[in-house]
């Protein structure tokens, strides 16, 4: 069960520290450092349950605007 | 003795079909002497039936197509009676390693254990798997082969299919009571029946090389991400026998196709990888984008695809003909039965049931694969390049990249043809599992012990005695003498009495810790359609 209540002891000291590590950055650069502390953090928590409710609740809201590079076919 | 297989050119025959006064009749004909073709033709063969196997060419395939044939792939030639030639000719490799620029990043056995009578993989060139093939074809005289026969257009029948062959002499009719179309990813039967197959492509380009050298790396996959040899871009490495080796270049989107293929351009990129006095000779060159589609069914009345003509996957994987390959073996049982009255004709249903399962797992796998090597947007590129950044120091992340997840057989957990546990058992063999190999006494194997047809795998110090049943029923039994090194036993969870029906197939359906001729009767039953 993904746990949305309260649970960072120091809330404004984790969102320093989550900006510091994107100081300066270009957001190609950003969106690396990303991805990294993503895969680390999942590894992290391990439970494919609670990572696919984070992972639908960080969606929500969001109507692809994009294209993904792949071609339907028909043969 | 050597034979070019690649320049082997066999005769067009006239049949006396071509001049027949009535429509000559075949119980099936096979069309397509690729892999899945003649693998198809053989095993119906060595049920007892006539097989007409057509193909439009007269030649085997050339130029780089597969090389990876997997253990499960290389069991069932056991079986078709040609493994032992693969397997000698092929080069064998069980391990793989990944790269990235020039650091080891992961790598992978496929075959850990011991104990197994073939290794994970052997790399041999196609047309040496088909050469083969046909060599045991050859020996069955159930088989007739036709070359440049192409089937041209097919119309169903109450008690058939008519199908229309074109020759060199011109078209002819032949009526079949059973089709397998093997005929190839555009299959023309697929088309002619206005069918379609479908799926996604993948935006990337691949050069896939077979360069003739010494050289002296080893008999491993191996596979680097952005190495400094081919920046921003993938290479995948792999020794086949007569000294060629197997060498595929990512290229993008972008690149031009008919340029890329050209000696100019492909001989500077084989010398990055090699070093610039290596010397070598081209022996092919292509460039593919690669594709995972499949039909909606497999089986459309009378008509049933198999191989490509079904279904196709990316080669990350080498998922492509050794899936085609279980098809075979699959649709090649069931269509006996069939044609021999043992079975009704719903039986053939479940080759569309397991198959079909069966093929999206590969497409599963084999997306996820191209989906990590050829990212799909802007944001897998950046989780691919974090993956391969963190497997440095990060042991989890070795386990996500993903350079292809290489070809294993299905389980065919749900399949109406399993019947279900009573008993408790532990491990592998469940109900609808491939029949794990292990070694037995005086360098036999379980495998060959299992053979064809329905087996009774029985361990105990005793066979036991199985009534007549309406359907052929082997029963082999393992004493733990047979099973010296014990493998059997713990592989198949097995305890004195434990019994196992096993599938002509080698698939397990259905098992009991002891030996009773009323269950074994009822999921024989099951088995073949009828219960
Ligand atoms: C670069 C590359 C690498 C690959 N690597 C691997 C690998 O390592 N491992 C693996 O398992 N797979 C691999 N594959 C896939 C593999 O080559 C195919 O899955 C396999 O050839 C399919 O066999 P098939 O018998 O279904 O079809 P095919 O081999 O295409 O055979 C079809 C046959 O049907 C005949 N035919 C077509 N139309 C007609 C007609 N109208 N009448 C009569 N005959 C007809 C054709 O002439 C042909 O002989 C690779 C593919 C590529 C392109």
């Amino acid at each position: 069960m993904l746990n949305t209540e309260p649970n960072l002891a120091a809330p404004d000291d984790f969102y320093e520290a989550l900006l510091a590590i994107h100081q300066d950055l270009t957001p190609e650069q950003a969106r690396i450092v990303d991805a990294r502390l993503i895969l680390l953090l999942s590894n992290h928590i391990g439970d494919m349950a609670v990572l696919r409710q984070a992972m639908e609740r960080a969606r929500q809201g969001i109507t692809p605007a994009g294209q993904d590079a792949t071609i339907t076919i028909r043969a | 003795m050597h034979i070019d297989y690649q320049s082997l050119r066999f005769e067009y025959r006239r049949s006396p079909d071509q001049s027949a006064a009535q429509l000559a009749h075949h119980p099936v004909v096979v069309v397509g002497a690729g892999p899945v073709g003649l693998a198809t033709a053989i095993d119906l063969a060595q049920s007892g039936l006539r097989v007409l196997l057509l193909d439009d060419d007269r030649c085997l395939s050339n130029g780089s197509r597969a090389i990876c044939f997997a253990k499960r792939t290389l069991e069932i030639f056991d079986r078709l009676g040609c493994g032992d030639r693969m397997v000698e000719k092929g080069v064998t490799w069980n391990l793989g390693r990944v790269f990235h620029r020039d650091d080891p990043v992961y790598s992978f056995n496929l075959l850990p254990e011991g104990g197994h009578r073939r290794p994970a993989f052997i790399n041999l060139q196609q047309y040496y798997v088909e050469g083969f093939l046909l060599d045991r074809a050859g020996a069955l005289p159930e088989i007739e082969i036709r070359w440049n026969n192409k089937v041209a257009a097919l119309g169903p029948r109450e008690d058939g299919v008519e199908l229309t062959v074109e020759t060199p002499e011109g078209e002819y009719r032949i009526l079949a009571e059973y089709v397998v179309a093997a005929d190839g990813a555009r299959s023309p039967i697929r088309k002619a029946m206005g069918l379609e197959s479908k799926g996604r492509s993948f935006r990337d380009r691949f050069l896939i090389a077979d360069v003739r050298m010494k050289a002296d790396f080893p008999a491993e996959r191996w596979f680097w991400f952005d190495p400094p040899f081919h920046p921003n871009q993938s290479v995948l490495l792999h020794s086949q026998p007569d000294n060629i080796w197997r060498i595929d270049f990512q290229l993008g989107w972008d690149a031009d196709p008919e340029e890329e293929r050209k000696p100019e351009r492909v001989i500077p990129r084989v010398r990055a990888l090699l070093g610039k006095d290596a010397a070598f000779e081209l022996e092919w060159v292509s460039v593919y984008t690669f594709s995972c589609l499949r039909m909606a069914r497999f089986r459309h009345g009378r008509v049933i695809f198999a191989g490509d003509a079904a279904h196709g996957v990316s080669p990350f994987g080498a998922r492509g003909a050794n899936s085609g390959i279980q098809d075979a073996e699959n649709i090649a049982w069931k269509l006996a039965l069939v044609l021999r009255g043992e079975a009704p004709e719903t039986l053939l249903d479940s080759y569309d049931s397991e198959r079909v399962a069966a093929a999206d797992e590969n497409i599963l796998n084999s997306t996820r694969s191209t989906d990590f090597i050829t990212p799909k947007n802007e944001s897998s590129r950046a989780f691919r390049d974090a993956v391969l950044d963190l497997a440095k120091d990060c042991a989890f992340a070795r386990r996500l990249v993903n350079s292809g997840r290489l070809s294993l057989p299905s389980t065919y957990c749900g399949s109406p043809l399993n019947t279900l546990d009573a008993d408790r058992f532990e491990g592998l063999m469940v109900p609808g599992a491939p029949a794990l190999d292990a070694p037995l006494r005086d360098g036999d194997w379980l495998l060959r012990r299992l053979g064809g047809g329905f087996t009774l795998l029985h361990f105990g110090a005793a066979s036991p005695v199985m009534p007549e049943s309406e359907t052929a029923l082997r029963v082999v039994n393992i004493t733990p003498e047979d099973d010296a090194e014990g493998l059997a036993a713990t592989r198949y969870d097995a305890r004195p009495g434990t019994t196992y029906l096993i599938r002509p197939d080698q698939h397990v359906c259905a098992r009991w810790r002891r030996f009773d001729p009323e269950a074994v009767r009822a999921a024989l039953r099951r088995a073949t359609g009828r219960g």
